[in-house]
């Protein structure tokens, strides 16, 4: 059994059939991509897989428990974490907090723990230490260090994409799942970008799926690649495999890219 | 430059010397503060600390939780009725009685948090604000509650009368000082709570549902926490409302009292405890004290009366403190609609960077 394995999702709103009988197997410390033009359904296969929105059919499984039907809370604390094409960050909160946010699920405090946080040496501070330290190894690793203590509205939207991209590792995710990370980012951030994505699985020991429509960025880095079209499989495999198909070219790069 | 050292500043209550050195300044002041006020004067404290106590639960709703509330009015009522009934038909002590009646007022919080599940915007505001009204009508017919004539409170007792250990405060000023230290403790736990775990997911739900979702956090859980740690506030201060007056009825808890506690937060500055602190003590005073004797105001004063009576309003001349009250939240809401915390940060900035 694969460590994560998506088999006949089917979704449709309405008429449309926005993912139609995808299935695919992701292991172990694996990066595996998925690309398509605009509205093929990429994104909408991460909301059925993060539970904010249900399938209609088919079944999502991560080390062999099933993910389908349960709430994104509930999803997020089996160990799948995910950033948005559109970034979804808590706006009026400093990138620390927002980092800490990451380590929800991680943390124990309640509402009267907190109240009686009185002196370092409470349990809640004790906790609220001990995380901030996790938290400060993720800003160290991003090279969020100067922005640390700015509130995220503010930030530029390259950083606004990594303080998202950190606080998804925050939450030491089993898998993760990167919806177009290095979309709105000049080349040097790009660049950057695929260096951590990679450490992310080496060092981190994350499984990543990643949507990307950077080509270069998709090519030097993933393991295996899965390109749709409206809703539906074309290919899944290598990624210089998938780049020679016919109809990925014709479906994705343009008729003229065959020449 | 702030320089840190360890994590724990980050968290610390008293982030430096300076913060720590005027929070003994201004408690030093609060508690000096009734030997030079006159009994009506330590009675508007009473009710300046009461609502800074609303204001403050009040804020962890509507600010931080970003969950609209116009019925607090209705858990304050609870608190006040609850408290007294506790203490007259049970025979329990001052401080099991309020803090049984917070709880109580809790428990209704995370009731009508479960409809806030489903309900957001103007249609929270209005579900909110029926709650408000219908605890006021169901305490006007009820019997128990003393119908529409009210109750009166016993006298504050904040010993254990039962076991012979009796301590009564008589006096407003003795009042203020229990209800003093209990505002100190209940503004100190919301900033612990706003600093920790549960205060940041509050923040989470109101920047963003679906961010918030996927990092593992429960929705129904925080936001019906969250009405309940408001509720809960909103039920203190209740308690200690009720000997403040000493004598309320159902109407007291009316619903522009509810609007005046959203109000006060919203002048203070949506989502900081400082400013809750801050809009209920502008609007209590602007409310109970400001223009209360307007004929005494040198040169003008038999002109503003004449003026009210002939043209602002039919019943005399108490609108003066409605007048300013409005003018004061118009003038917030177009120049700092960050409320008083907004400016106050305009400031400490100024002077942080001066003189450039």
């Amino acid at each position: 059994m694969a460590f994560f394995n998506v088999a006949h999702l089917h979704i449709s709103f309405g008429g449309l059939k926005a993912v139609n009988n995808i299935s695919f197997d992701v292991q172990r410390n694996e990066i595996f991509s998925i690309i398509g033009p605009n509205g093929s359904g990429k994104t909408t296969i991460f909301n059925l897989i993060s539970g904010i929105y249900r399938p209609d059919e088919g079944r999502i499984v991560l080390e062999g428990e099933n993910m389908v039907g349960k709430t994104p809370d509930r999803i997020a604390r089996k160990g799948i974490a995910r950033t948005f094409q559109n970034i979804e960050l808590f706006a009026n909160a400093t990138v620390m907090d927002n980092l800490m946010l990451g380590r929800h699920i991680h943390m124990r405090t309640g509402i009267f723990g907190g109240a009686f946080m009185f002196g370092s040496r409470s349990r809640a501070a004790r906790e609220e230490v001990a995380h901030r330290e996790k938290v400060e190894r993720i800003i160290d690793f991003l090279e969020l260090q100067s922005v640390r203590d700015q509130f995220v509205g503010g930030l530029a939207y390259g950083k606004r994409k990594l303080v998202e991209l950190g606080r998804a590792l925050a939450m030491e995710p089993k898998v993760m799942l990167l919806d177009e990370p290095s979309a709105g980012m000049n080349t040097e951030e790009k660049d950057d970008l695929t260096i951590w994505i990679k450490d992310i699985r080496d060092d981190f020991q994350v499984t990543i799926l990643l949507i990307e429509h950077d080509m270069n960025m998709i090519m030097g880095i993933s393991d295996r690649v899965l390109a749709m079209n409206q809703g539906r499989e074309i290919i899944q495999g290598a990624p210089g495999e998938v780049q020679r198909h016919p109809e990925v070219i014709k479906a994705y790069l343009g008729e003229e890219a065959i020449a | 430059m702030d320089m840190k050292r360890s994590y724990y500043e980050d968290i610390e209550l008293f982030g430096s010397g300076t913060v720590l050195f005027w929070a003994i300044i201004l408690l030093a002041g609060l508690l000096a503060a009734p030997f030079f006020a006159t009994q009506y004067h330590v009675y508007l404290f009473n009710l300046i600390l009461v609502h800074i106590i609303v204001a403050v639960g009040l804020n962890i709703l509507v600010g931080s939780t970003g969950q609209i509330a116009l019925g607090h009015g209705g858990f304050f009522a609870i608190g006040a009725f609850v408290t007294v009934l506790l203490m007259t038909k049970l025979q329990l002590p001052f401080f099991v009685a309020l803090l049984g009646s917070a709880f109580i007022a809790a428990f209704f919080g995370f009731l009508l948090g479960l409809p806030a599940l489903r309900l957001e915007g103007p249609y929270l505001a209005i579900a909110t604000l029926a709650f408000g009204l219908a605890i006021m009508h169901i305490i006007g017919h009820m019997e128990l509650f003393g119908g529409r004539t009210g109750l009166s409170a016993p006298p504050l007792d904040i010993g254990i009368p039962q076991l012979g250990f009796s301590w009564v405060l008589h006096s407003q000023v003795s009042k203020y000082y229990l209800i003093l230290a209990i505002t100190v403790g209940m503004v100190l736990f919301a900033i612990n709570i706003l600093k920790t775990k549960a205060g940041r997911a509050f923040v989470a739900i109101r920047d963003s549902e679906i961010a918030a979702e996927v990092i593992g956090i429960n929705l129904a859980v925080y936001k019906t926490l969250a009405f309940a740690v408001s509720a809960f506030y909103a039920g203190i201060a209740g308690g200690l409302y009720a000997f403040v007056l000493g004598f309320f009825d159902p109407f007291t808890f009316n619903l522009i009292l509810s609007v005046i506690f959203l109000v006060m937060v919203v002048v203070g500055g949506l989502g900081s405890v400082m400013g809750a602190i801050a809009g209920a003590t502008l609007i209590t005073y602007l409310m109970y004290d400001l223009f209360k004797n307007v004929g005494e105001v040198p040169v003008v004063g038999d002109l503003l009366v004449s003026f009210s009576r002939q043209w602002l309003t039919v019943s005399g001349i108490d609108n003066f403190n409605l007048i300013a009250l409005g003018l004061v939240m118009i003038g917030i809401i177009i120049f700092e609609p960050l409320g008083i915390f907004g400016a106050w940060i305009r400031v400490k900035k100024y002077w942080k960077t001066w003189p450039f």
